[in-house]
């Protein structure tokens, strides 16, 4: 088999350690959490990083008048059709083993992955910003307006006596792989085709 | 036993005036400045943990304090014996009967010494066992949880303190009497002691799966004191040692006329011989009455059993099981180091401490080396069974524990020191002070075939001078020893719970990966478990209002109640809906004749309100449990007696009718 096909194929069947390992993981430091508090988000289901954390994170929030964090979203249904179809359709393109089609896997990969971040971002503002008007306290940013606790999409963040850390877990770093591999695939496939 | 120190002071004067290694010992000078290194030593930093867990007893507290090596800090006393409101124990439901006995409900014990169970002859950490001396019991503490799980009850003993010593697989726990009693009790005069009073000597079982105490068999010795006890181990595993005085068999005036005698007893006893014998029906089926008490960490509640039967051996139906060996002058402790082979024998009315050899005990009894019987149990020649002894170590010696390098260290009460010596040549290598009156000694694993020999706790008696005052009662205390080098080393000093009996030491890796976070509430099997604020309730049964309550931060629900009259017994059944490390609520009702709950994550527990008077009552939580912990608070409404007040409950206004 061609290099560039066995790339693209096995960069594709990557996606599926998503099905396995966590996505995502959001945790929460406070100095009376020298263990601290994690939810660990894998496509279909949130978890908790120690047993009963997220009951934890929700005992925390309230006072702040944050919601729950939903055992299930829509997301949790979407997302793994989504991942499940993308790897049929790598895998299969693999095989055909035209590189142009390398390249447009990816470019829809990215979007689809672009989207997921946005919904992501949209749920975590919503879950940082929609705060119950009764909450037992109420910040406010200097400038007046209400202080919300969003967490980082993306790095480390200091939200009132906590540090939010919001990080790629195995499966995210699994799919990275998989997608510098089918990139790498389609430069290979493109030599291959000139040669 | 307190008695017994107290009044061999008053011959301290005395004795430090006679003696010829009155060595100062307790010379003010001597006890100098401490060089910088032993502060070191000592000093965990914060965040830092303790090497060691030191269980140390509260003696007449009748409680377990645990406390951390080096550092000598005070993490938690377990209440075993004696009643605490802290924690609710012997007041709340489910632990009162705990307490419970044949006597009825006793909230007091006198506890002396804690031994943890082991495995091999070595430390393994699933539970410490203590023996409460007045009313004579044994109890375990489970060191998962560390609370007391099981407390046994031992019939025809009194004064329970040549206990709660464990054999080397934890097969049994070892429970003697001090003070022999009529067998069966009976109304008898008490100057016909001698011949009619018998010492009984129990024996129980410890099942290796659940750790469950159960009397096996009790022997029924000759009417002396069975002072202390420790069981063989490697070659001498099988057997058990208890030191005897009074075997003058006095009824009156003790420190007189027991200390007659040039010599007592120390009895070996091969248990492996009668255990036999019972497993092969032998022994005598006897009524007897006694509790046993048992907390089921699933319902997160005691229950008592009553049992009314007993096994008692005879020794004169085993022959070849029991032996006495002459030991000078009221033998106390009885320490058996770590290879088996050497018995130790404090006498402590004797100039020298006596070391007797299991081998040639054997030997002794093998070759039928014997110097007459007492009731028909062979007495050993002296000389027979004699490994050495040490001599002019010291004034009233007491207790020995072994630090594994072949030494051993004696305290000594009257001349208030900790004498180091080498076992096999039986040469005083060092003395250290102690300050006052030193009674038990602990080295962790100090009496196992594995001993951690770091450091040696003393525990003292007496503390006059050595904190700031207190007014007439002061602390009692303990000190901790360097013992790592030739010479031991004082390295810090510090106050304790009751009276510092004796203490079990292990190294904290051992326990602390076992140490439990939190109770699951999914697993609880309480009657009266309230899993959510959903299933939260009020129920009127009778004149009986049993509240299903649950408590999360910073709340209980439900929190407003009406409809309770005058004459009520109301039933708090309250639930920690916690499951976070470290987030205990407490609870407790004005006027309630009880004491506070102190409820841990996932538990259960319920104490009893009987209100009196119409109004209003609050209640709220004890333990400052969040940033709104001030908030968490209810009210019950009290009506008059038949009125017509429905029964209701709110959490947030919203009222429910109760059933």
């Amino acid at each position: 088999m061609k290099k560039s096909k066995l790339l693209m194929i096995v960069g594709s069947l990557l996606l599926l350690g998503l099905f396995v390992f966590p996505l995502w993981n959001i945790t929460l430091e406070a100095p009376q959490y020298p263990i601290p508090l994690g939810m660990d988000i894998h496509i279909n289901k949130f978890s908790d990083t120690h047993e009963f954390d997220i009951k934890n994170i929700n005992l925390m929030n309230h006072y702040v008048g944050m919601q729950y964090i939903p055992e299930n979203i829509p997301e949790f249904k979407i997302f793994p059709w989504v991942i499940g179809i993308m790897v049929v359709l790598g895998v299969t393109i693999g095989f055909i083993g035209n590189y142009k089609l390398f390249i447009l896997w990816l470019i829809l990969m990215c979007l689809l992955g672009t989207a997921g971040m946005y919904d992501f971002y949209l749920w975590e503002y919503d879950y940082g910003h929609n705060l119950n008007p009764k909450a037992i306290m109420n910040f406010k940013n200097p400038d007046g307006s209400v202080m919300g606790f969003q967490p980082p999409l993306f790095g480390t963040k200091y939200i009132l006596n906590f540090t939010a850390h919001s990080y790629p877990r195995t499966g995210a770093y699994l799919m990275f792989v998989g997608l510098l591999m089918t990139f790498v695939a389609f430069f290979v496939g493109k030599k291959e085709a000139k040669e | 036993m307190k008695t017994i120190f107290k009044s061999l002071l008053a011959i301290t004067v005395l004795s430090l005036v006679l003696s010829s290694c009155g060595n100062g010992g307790s010379e003010k000078g001597s006890q100098g400045a401490l060089s910088s290194s032993a502060a070191e030593k000592v000093y965990v930093a914060p965040g830092e943990h303790d090497e060691f867990y030191a269980f140390v007893s509260g003696g007449f507290s009748g409680q377990l304090a645990v406390y951390g090596l080096p550092s000598g800090r005070l993490f938690k006393v377990i209440p075993v014996f004696s009643v605490d409101a802290e924690k609710a124990y012997g007041f709340n439901e489910e632990t009162k009967p705990m307490l419970n006995t044949s006597h009825g409900f006793i909230p007091w014990d006198d506890s002396h010494h804690p031994d943890i169970s082991q495995t091999a002859g070595e430390l393994d950490g699933r539970y410490v066992f203590i023996n409460g001396n007045n009313t004579p019991r044994i109890a375990k503490i489970d060191l998962t949880t560390f609370e007391t799980t099981e407390i046994i009850e031992i019939p025809n003993s009194a004064g329970n303190h040549s206990s709660s010593f464990v054999t080397e697989n934890t097969e049994y726990v070892v429970a003697g009497t001090r003070f022999s009693v009529p067998y069966p009790q009976k109304d008898m005069p008490i100057d016909e002691y001698k011949g009619n009073f018998k010492g009984a000597l129990t024996f129980i079982a410890v099942d290796p799966k659940d750790g469950a105490m159960d009397i096996k068999f009790q022997i029924m010795m000759p009417g002396f004191n069975y002072d202390l006890s420790h069981p063989g181990r490697g070659d001498s595993h099988g057997w058990f040692f208890f030191t005897t005085y009074n075997t003058e068999e006095a009824n009156s005036l003790l420190e007189v006329n027991a200390s007659q005698n040039d010599k007592d007893f120390i009895a070996a006893i091969n248990w492996k011989k009668i255990e036999e014998y019972v497993n092969n029906g032998g022994g005598t089926k006897a009524p007897a009455k006694y509790a046993h008490n048992v907390y089921d960490e699933e319902t997160h509640a005691a229950t008592t059993t009553m049992k009314d039967e007993i096994v008692i051996v005879n020794p004169s139906d085993v022959p070849g099981a029991i032996y006495f060996m002459p030991t000078p002058k009221s033998p106390h402790g009885c320490d058996v180091d770590p290879s088996g082979e050497y018995i130790v024998g404090s006498g402590k009315l004797a100039a020298e401490l006596t070391i007797h050899s299991f081998s040639k005990m054997i030997k002794a009894i093998d070759e039928k080396k014997f110097d007459g019987d007492a009731y028909g149990i062979p007495i050993l020649q002296y000389e027979a069974t004699l490994a050495g002894s040490v001599k002019q170590p010291g004034l009233g010696p007491l207790h020995t524990e072994f630090d594994g390098k072949g030494n051993a260290y004696t305290t000594f009460f009257i001349s208030s020191e900790v004498v180091k010596w080498k076992l096999g040549t039986w040469e005083v290598i060092d003395r250290k002070p102690t300050y006052y009156s030193v009674g038990h000694l602990m080295i962790p694993g100090g009496n196992s075939r594995k001993p951690f020999g770091k450091y040696v706790l003393a525990m003292n008696k007496i503390t006059k001078d050595r904190y700031i005052p207190t007014g007439p009662e002061v602390t009692q205390s303990a000190q901790l020893y360097d013992i790592s080098g030739d010479k031991m080393e004082l390295l810090l000093d510090f106050p304790t719970i009751g009276e510092p009996h004796y203490a079990a030491g292990i190294p904290a890796s051992i326990l602390e990966a076992n140490s439990k976070k939190i109770f699951k509430l999914e697993e609880s099997k309480h009657k009266y478990v309230t899993k959510s604020e959903a299933e939260a309730k009020v129920v009127r049964d009778g004149n009986e209002v049993h509240i299903y309550m649950t408590m999360i931060r910073s709340h209980f629900a439900p929190d407003n109640i009406e409809g309770v009259q005058v004459g009520d017994k109301v039933y708090f059944h309250v639930t920690n809906l916690e499951q976070d490390y470290d987030v205990p609520h407490g609870i407790a009702m004005i006027g309630a004749n009880t004491s506070e709950l102190l409820i841990m994550p996932g538990q259960t527990e319920t104490f009893i309100w009987e209100p009196k008077q119409i109004g209003v009552w609050p209640f709220y939580c004890t333990d400052f449990c969040s940033a709104l912990h001030q908030e968490m608070q209810g009210y019950v409404r009290v009506s008059p007696k038949g009125s017509n007040v429905p029964l209701t409950y709110t959490l947030d206004g919203d009222a429910v009718d109760a059933e």
